[in-house]
């Protein structure tokens, strides 16, 4: 069968793969969000928050 | 009872409030009035019941809708004009009542599922035991068992935690009056309605799933009601950072939810009957099947429980997180992977090669973030590891986070093509299944539980440490014993299976392979004997904890340091 390109297979071709670059680029913008460095002592401080509470 | 006891403690706390008068909120009126409408639904469907359970359900839900309509009022007419504050002081008033029940109902559905379980582990060693009876019967008392452990002891310890750790971590009192209430009684009373369906033979055969269309909707409406109560707590929060527990408790809820909707579609046969059928038929009915199977793993057994960690282990070791940055990390991880790694519970079958491979690869890649999650939880404890020694209930948090560590070593292992024509449908999975279940969500359970009674019933400390000593070491001896006997089991049985004789026959038929079983059998049964024993000693140490246990002297609001 020949693949033909048609307005309706390139867009269920882009509906179905673009998921994979989406998701690519969600957790890469999570990884500088935890690793931005002025984050960091928001970071610290929130990992002291079970300790300081009442 | 003893909780109730306590709710009127807070009652009279209340009472010295200035009088204003007294009236019904919308939410007691209205729920008052919903119940009274369900339990006239309920005496109809039990006098039009087509099958005998569906009969039992329907007057049993006509029972408790009736208690629920009396306990609101009796409530509204034992409780002071104004509803509990907020804060008393500028502290925050933080609602305990919900805790207190689901703790209760932990320990008790913990000991019924560990005491099912050793049942079964029993019958097959000796089948005799089946006693010949339907509702005796392995195939009965097995998803008992699993439902108990899973949805009424793990299911409980994860409220009661969750509703104690939004408050704590957002200092700010529970959403809602009578809505927490309804969200722990509620949950309590669909696994009343599942269990008991299992015994009268109700099941609709989907595994983890098997409560039938009735008892599904019931959860959807009692598991919607925990979501908004979790995400108004949330919303009202005096804390702006989002504590790194939460986030994983509400992947929890919110997944299984997802989960819950998208396996569990299906038409009664009748409206007035238990059975139904299922909406997925064929392959796509085993996909979404698994799909919700291995999430219930990943997001009820995994990422709930972590939620524990991320709070129990800092708070008793009191050492901060190890590296908050790798906590958001694996929990985004967590997140993207595991909902993939379905299909590795179907290799082998009529499900589409890819699939398999996609979701063994994903299973793979699950590594990462569970070792990410594990190495956290042990390195919170660095600058305390002296604490080890002498306190068993940190202890027993540690040595769950690493049987965490070594069960999702262990299955992405066996989900490789490869190794998994070995292992499955041997006794290998269940040896794995239980390492994770026994020592990591037991332990880590056990641990949050001997936390969560003397702060939620404000006692200075647990009746016993040293009988938590005796729980942690009887309670290890017997996953020991568990696991080992199940991984050679295992082996030996999927050995046996592929077994060839130079002909090209097959070397065992099936029984002699049943019959080697047998000696692993009976030192499962032992190690399953062994966990039973330490938890009745934890019952008995918590319970000798709220009785007898001393007081928390509170201090005086004005000695409070400043925060």
């Amino acid at each position: 069968m020949k693949a033909i390109l048609t307005l309706d297979n390139l867009a269920s071709g882009l509906v179905t793969t673009i998921w994979t670059p989406v998701f690519v680029a969600i957790f890469l913008a999570i990884i500088t969000y935890a690793f931005w460095p002025r984050n960091k002592a928001a970071f610290d401080e929130a990992a002291h928050l079970p300790l300081r509470e009442e | 009872m003893w909780f109730l006891a306590a709710c009127s403690f807070e009652r009279e706390s209340a009472m010295s409030q200035p009088s204003i008068s007294k009236s019904m909120t919308t939410g007691e009126s209205g729920l008052a009035v919903v119940f009274a409408v369900t339990a006239f639904l309920c005496v109809i469907a039990a006098a039009k019941a087509v099958d005998t359970p569906f009969a039992f359900h329907a007057a049993l839900s006509a029972a408790a809708s009736l208690a629920a309509v009396f306990c609101i009022v009796n409530r509204y007419f034992d409780r002071p004009a104004a509803l509990p504050q907020a804060e008393i002081n500028g502290r925050p008033n933080y609602n305990m009542g919900p805790i207190k029940f689901s703790s209760f109902m932990a320990m008790f559905w913990g000991i019924a599922g560990f005491l099912v379980g050793l049942i079964i582990a029993s019958q097959l060693a000796w089948p005799a035991l089946n006693f010949d009876l339907p509702w005796t019967s392995f195939g009965r008392l097995r998803p008992l068992h699993t439902s108990a452990v899973i949805f009424a002891f793990g299911g409980n310890v994860l409220i009661a935690t969750s509703f104690y750790v939004v408050q704590k971590s957002c200092r700010v009192r529970l959403a809602g009056d009578l809505a927490p209430w309804f969200v722990v009684v509620g949950y309590n009373f669909f696994i009343l309605i599942a269990g008991t369906g299992y015994l009268l033979g109700v099941t609709q055969s989907k595994e983890y799933a098997e409560p039938e269309w009735y008892a599904d909707l019931w959860l959807t409406i009692v598991w919607v009601t925990y979501l908004l109560v979790f995400l108004a707590t949330l919303i009202k929060r005096k804390e702006p950072h989002i504590f790194v527990a939460n986030w994983f408790y509400l992947a929890f809820i919110v997944t299984i939810a997802v989960l819950h909707l998208g396996n569990n579609p299906a038409l009664p046969v009748s409206v007035f009957g238990s059975k139904s059928y299922v909406a997925w038929g064929g392959i796509q009915d085993a996909m979404f099947q698994w799909w919700y199977g291995h999430n219930a793993v990943g997001f009820f057994l995994t990422a709930g429980f972590l939620a524990i960690m991320y709070y129990f282990i800092p708070k008793r070791a009191e050492r901060p997180i190890y590296s908050y940055r790798l906590s958001i990390i694996h929990f985004w991880a967590l997140i993207f992977l595991y909902i993939w790694a379905g299909p590795h519970h179907l290799h082998y079958t009529a499900l589409p090669d890819w699939t398999q491979t996609l979701g063994m690869t994903f299973s793979i890649m699950l590594w990462m973030p569970s070792w990410g999650g594990m190495i956290n939880g042990l390195m919170t404890l660095s600058g305390a590891w002296d604490k080890l020694r002498t306190d068993p209930v940190l202890r027993m948090l540690v040595v769950s986070v690493a049987f965490y560590g070594m069960s999702t070593f262990e299955g992405p292992m066996m989900s490789i093509k490869v190794v998994n024509s070995l292992s499955h449908y041997t006794d290998w999975t269940i040896g794995h299944v239980h390492s994770g279940a026994l020592g990591w969500v037991g332990f880590v359970s056990f641990g949050a539980l001997y936390c969560l009674v003397p702060w939620a019933w404000n006692r200075k400390g647990l009746y016993s440490l040293k009988l938590v000593n005796w729980h942690f070491w009887i309670a290890t001896l017997g996953i020991v014993l568990y696991i080992s006997a199940m991984w050679v089991s295992g082996i030996l049985q999927g050995l046996m299976w592929r077994a060839y004789t130079s002909l090209g026959f097959l070397e065992y038929s099936f029984i002699e392979t049943v019959e080697a079983m047998h000696p692993f059998y009976i030192i499962r049964a032992a190690g399953g004997g062994l966990f039973l024993i330490g938890a009745l000693i934890m019952a008995y140490n918590l319970w000798m904890t709220v009785r007898v246990g001393e007081q928390e002297v509170q201090m005086p609001v004005a000695l409070q340091p400043a925060e």
